[in-house]
């Protein structure tokens, strides 16, 4: 079950809020807003180097990431590659620490919604250059992704994927319901619900109060045209109408016996795959773990519920972290790995991932179980990139929905409780780093 | 257990008394001479260890409580007490969720220290009778104390989910109740929380007591028995006076372990329902670690630790020597378990 912990907590591990502000500019002689390494050739022809890379692949994703590098390797005889795989949450805690010490990697992959808080703090640096040189641009990748990447006008990610939330659902299931079509919003998805109860299965569709609830609620006010927080990072909005209305309906599907009540952790991920509950939302990164176990499922685009099509998702991006003593061949190596890494992102796919390059994904999207999901990627949603936002989220509106779902505190109340200490989280983090 | 070098350190003040307590050497005439320095070099080491690892940081943390203080931005404010107002006023963002966290410490060090305290005496009453199979059921006690944290919180949270899990299968079949969320409710989950600690570190607390009910002279039993005294009365005035200087310790000792509850909470319930079943240490870990709040988490903490030695000296008093009482001699278990 490491896998399922590990994104369990991947996004609620994520560390960081900070406090004092930080111009970027002219910290400690380096770091700042230049790059490292100096200029980028595409090529690596200097001594043999060695590269501590970090990332947190822990799950069933670890072995795709070590086959990439293997292989990269084995193009490369004068760069060798240190892997170490640690936990999200361990991750984000030690990353900062690491650099702050002097002993960060020479490389990195940490998600989207930490960019923002690890660029604001000075741990990773900007990687305009690297994205120049290897003429990517936003061409090739969807808008809200690479976008996402870019804090205080410099770039400081590359993306390999997108992840999202998907619809998981039990075939069998559906097809002794007489269900044909997987459902795509509120009327087809409630038809789907009933059909399934009557056909015997008394629970379709359990409600979890914990991980991924909040991605549903989140994905949910997307859907009907709501925004979760001020793009500018200076207030929780996640308590308007669009909000309540979600969480409503999460919490609808227990009062109306679609799932039973104090669904607790994991549980509706495990009743799935015992065949408990017809559908299941989730990340996509599930889709190996799904396949060992043997149920027959399938994946489908999270379902419209709120209007529109839109549904949480985040992405792997490589970072370049900060170094106390720069060296530039590492440095050019580093930049060696990510662009093969970001040429050959289509081996990814096989963990269960979307490949960000557009150019790479459509050459091997075809035939896989996320293959519908990626036909949605401009309906994917990212979290506006304020730096501290992850920990505010984990503190906040987790927190919201869990009583909402488990019916401790009605929706409004619940979420207005939680926006309003989330906003005062957030004006303190603006102070912090000087918003 | 972060606690064990302060056990120590209490474990350490404890007099061991010489066999003949009554003897008081004259001060100044020592046998051998020794040099003034000769235990300060015994001492040394230990010392050496306490002071970088405990002293050190202790002082260090009260000097980071008063500041904002996070350590990858080159810029710490020094706000002087602030950390500490902020705690006691019911409007700043993180004094409501302490609180709440300090409350929740309260509600479990209430219900599991007594228990813990209580039933592992019987069981240790138990295993010193001599019976076939007893050391297989004193493997069988301590058995689950081997067990990390992660491995007792992960199994538990399985077993106890309201859903899918096996204790509610088995209530069921008996007729019981059997839709109880254990791990997404209170009080239920107080409930589960409090077993599973009991039955996790009942072992460490029953082979103390083991140890020093072994070091009660038979004697006195013998002698009990001539004055035609039965097993309560034994058990009151011979066991029990035996077993207090051990009490303190374990008192204390468990005292400070429930108080410092986090992995239970941390992976059976994830502090959920809201943050009902969130403990001191789980929100000063999510404010310092997570949020990067180092000052107001330092503060949180010297809060807690105040909290502590005021319950600790409690213990203490209560648990005192008369002074005309010659002091029983100290089991060496309770030392190498304070120790350990």
């Amino acid at each position: 079950m490491g896998k399922r912990l590990r994104f369990t907590r991947f996004m609620q591990g994520a560390a960081i809020a900070a406090v004092g502000a930080l111009a970027l500019a002219g910290c400690s002689g380096q770091g700042g807003a230049q790059s490292a390494g100096g200029e980028f050739t595409g090529e690596y022809d200097g001594p043999e180097v060695t590269l501590q890379y970090w990332n947190g692949f822990t799950g069933g994703d670890g072995p795709f990431m070590e086959q990439m590098v293997d292989q990269f390797m084995a193009e490369h005889d004068n760069i060798k590659i240190e892997s170490t795989t640690q936990e999200w949450s361990d991750f984000y805690q030690k990353l900062p620490a690491a650099v702050t010490a002097g002993k960060g990697p020479d490389v990195g992959v940490m998600h989207l919604d930490q960019l923002a808080t690890m660029a604001a703090r000075n741990v990773i640096v900007p990687v305009d250059d690297l994205a120049k040189e290897l003429d990517l641009s936003a061409d090739d990748f969807s808008k809200e992704v690479w976008d996402a990447g870019v804090y205080n006008d410099a770039r400081y990610g590359i993306p390999l994927d997108v992840h999202s939330l998907a619809m998981y659902y039990n075939t069998e299931h559906f097809a002794a319901a007489g269900i044909t079509e997987p459902p795509t919003d509120e009327a087809s998805f409630q038809e789907a619900l009933d059909k399934l109860k009557a056909a015997g299965y008394e629970t379709p569709f359990w409600m979890p109060a914990l991980w991924p609830a909040h991605l549903m609620e989140l994905s949910l006010i997307w859907q009907a045209g709501g925004e979760p927080y001020s793009e500018d990072g200076s207030e929780a909005t996640f308590d308007s109408e669009e909000g309540v209305d979600g969480l409503t309906w999460m919490r609808s599907m227990v009062d109306e016996g679609y799932s039973p009540a104090d669904v607790a952790a994991d549980a509706q991920y495990v009743a799935f795959k015992n065949g408990e509950t017809s559908i299941t939302w989730d990340g996509i990164w599930q889709i190996n773990d799904l396949k060992e176990s043997g149920i027959p499922f399938a994946a489908a685009p999270v379902p419209a519920i709120g209007g529109d099509p839109a549904v949480w998702a985040n992405s792997h991006n490589f970072f370049l972290p900060r170094q106390a003593k720069p060296d530039d061949n590492k440095a050019n190596a580093a930049k060696v790995f990510i662009a093969w890494m970001s040429e050959n992102s289509g081996e990814w796919a096989g963990a269960g991932m979307i490949p960000a390059r557009e150019s790479v994904r459509s050459s091997v999207i075809g035939g896989t179980v996320q293959e519908p999901i990626a036909e949605q990627i401009d309906n994917m949603r990212f979290l506006p990139a304020v730096p501290g936002l992850g920990p505010v989220q984990a503190e906040t509106l987790e927190v919201a929905v869990a009583d909402g779902v488990l019916g401790k505190a009605s929706p409004e109340e619940a979420l207005q409780r939680e926006a309003d200490r989330a906003t005062k989280l957030m004006q303190e983090n603006l102070e912090k780093f000087g918003g | 257990m972060s606690t064990q070098t302060r056990v120590g350190a209490f474990a350490t003040e404890a007099p061991t008394a010489a066999s003949d307590g009554a003897a008081a050497r004259r001060a100044g005439v020592s046998p051998t001479r020794q040099k003034p320095f000769t235990p300060w070099l015994f001492l040394l080491p230990y010392l050496l260890l306490f002071t970088v690892f405990v002293i050190v940081p202790s002082v260090f943390g009260i000097w980071i409580s008063l500041h904002e203080w996070d350590y990858t931005l080159p810029n710490k404010p020094f706000v002087g007490g602030e950390n500490y107002v902020e705690l006691f006023d019911p409007n700043s963002v993180n004094s409501g969720s302490f609180w709440t966290s300090m409350r929740a410490t309260a509600i479990f060090t209430v219900f599991s220290v007594p228990l813990l305290l209580v039933l592992p005496l019987f069981v240790a009453l138990l295993m010193n009778k001599s019976f076939p199979g007893r050391n297989f059921f004193r493997a069988v006690y301590f058995a689950p104390y081997v067990l990390g944290v992660a491995v007792v919180g992960l199994m538990w949270r399985y077993l106890l989910d309201n859903n899918i899990g096996l204790v509610n299968y088995y209530l069921g079949l008996f007729g019981l109740p059997d839709d109880t969320a254990w791990t997404t409710s209170v009080p239920a989950a107080w409930v589960a929380l409090v077993g599973v600690t009991v039955w996790w570190t009942l072992g460490f607390n029953s082979v103390i007591y083991l140890a020093a009910l072994q070091d009660i002279p038979a004697e006195l039993y013998e002698a009990a028995s001539v004055d035609g005294a039965n097993s309560w009365q034994k058990f009151r005035n011979v066991t029990l006076p035996g077993l207090r200087p051990i009490l303190t310790f374990v008192t204390i000792n468990t005292l400070i372990a429930s108080a410092n509850m986090f992995g239970q909470s941390y992976i059976i319930t994830q502090g959920a329902p809201g943050r009902e079943t969130r403990t001191a240490i789980y929100q000063i870990a999510e404010t310092g670690l997570r949020n990067f709040q180092m000052g107001d988490a330092a503060a949180m903490s010297y809060v807690l630790t105040f909290f502590l030695m005021v319950i600790s000296v409690i213990v203490f008093w209560l648990f005192r020597e008369k002074k005309e009482k010659p002091m029983p001699q100290e089991p060496s278990a309770a030392r190498e378990g304070a120790l350990r």
